[in-house]
């Protein structure tokens, strides 16, 4: 009977905080890129030739959680498969977060473009899915004319 | 690497295959630097309270900005001691090896840049 309270408990708060937490990030993800739509960051591997820049590599990087809530409701479709809904927003939240990372990065050196961005996704540990994600990718700085 | 993602090196480290305005007097060879790093007992302790809630586990991403910065120095390191002035082409790779333990791996070109005639 405990342990059943402790459960409904996890799950109410898992539900409550996780809507929170994933409404509030998103806020800040959709505020973020409209500030970052100057910089672009693209898949490109060869920057424009003849003019000189710098070259630096930069990284963003980020581990974000989903909650107990959406791991349960997740573990529950794995048993009939089926789109998992509930770790959807939790890959799209870590990628983007990262990618802003990247372009923050990017632009405190003074960078106007990104060039060659890779991601990479690993899954950390066991127990509530978590993951991080890495953006990197070479910024292109514009040397000044002398 | 600092806090904010960039690097600060004498080394040339970049994940293209060129470089503008210079051209590729030798390549040398294929240096890697790697770390294998494992969770802190209070940091996970405090990660598992916070992933409950969900959200970003602010300790993780330390640590494993930590690691990679760790991994960088030893690429670049490697990449000194064959007497090389840059690396192209920078690929990271991670792999979670048991539970709490990840390898951080990068790996690159070690070539020696001159001005292009």
């Amino acid at each position: 009977m405990t342990q059943l309270a402790i459960f409904a408990v996890l799950l109410l708060l898992g539900y409550g905080f996780g809507q929170l937490a994933e409404r509030r990030h998103y806020r800040s993800i959709k505020k973020r890129e409209q500030e970052m739509t100057a910089l672009p960051a693209i898949a490109s591997r060869h920057p424009p030739s003849g003019e000189y820049y710098q070259q630096r590599l930069v990284i963003g990087s980020v581990v974000v959680a989903s909650d107990y809530f959406k791991s349960f409701v997740a573990n529950l479709v794995n048993v009939f498969g089926g789109r998992i809904k509930s770790y959807e927003p939790l890959l799209d939240r870590g990628r983007r977060e990262a990618m802003l990372r990247l372009k923050q990065a990017a632009k405190s050196q003074g960078a106007n473009i990104v060039f060659n961005v890779k991601y990479e996704t690993s899954r950390i540990g066991g127990g509530i899915t978590t993951i991080e994600v890495l953006a990197y990718g070479t910024a292109l700085i514009p040397l000044e004319s002398e | 690497m600092n806090v904010d993602g960039t690097l600060e090196t004498e080394m040339i480290v970049t994940n293209l295959e060129y470089y503008p305005g210079m051209e590729i007097a030798q390549h040398l060879s294929l240096v890697q630097g790697s770390s294998v790093r494992a969770k802190h007992a209070g940091r996970d302790f405090m990660a598992s309270l916070k992933s409950i809630f969900g959200g970003e586990l602010v300790g993780y991403t330390e640590l494993l900005h930590e690691s990679r910065e760790e991994a960088l120095q030893r690429l670049i390191l490697q990449a000194q001691s064959v007497g090389a002035n840059a690396v192209l082409n920078v690929r990271f790779s991670t792999s979670s090896i048991a539970n709490g333990a990840a390898e951080i791996f990068i790996y690159g070109t070690a070539v020696i840049l001159r001005p292009a005639a």
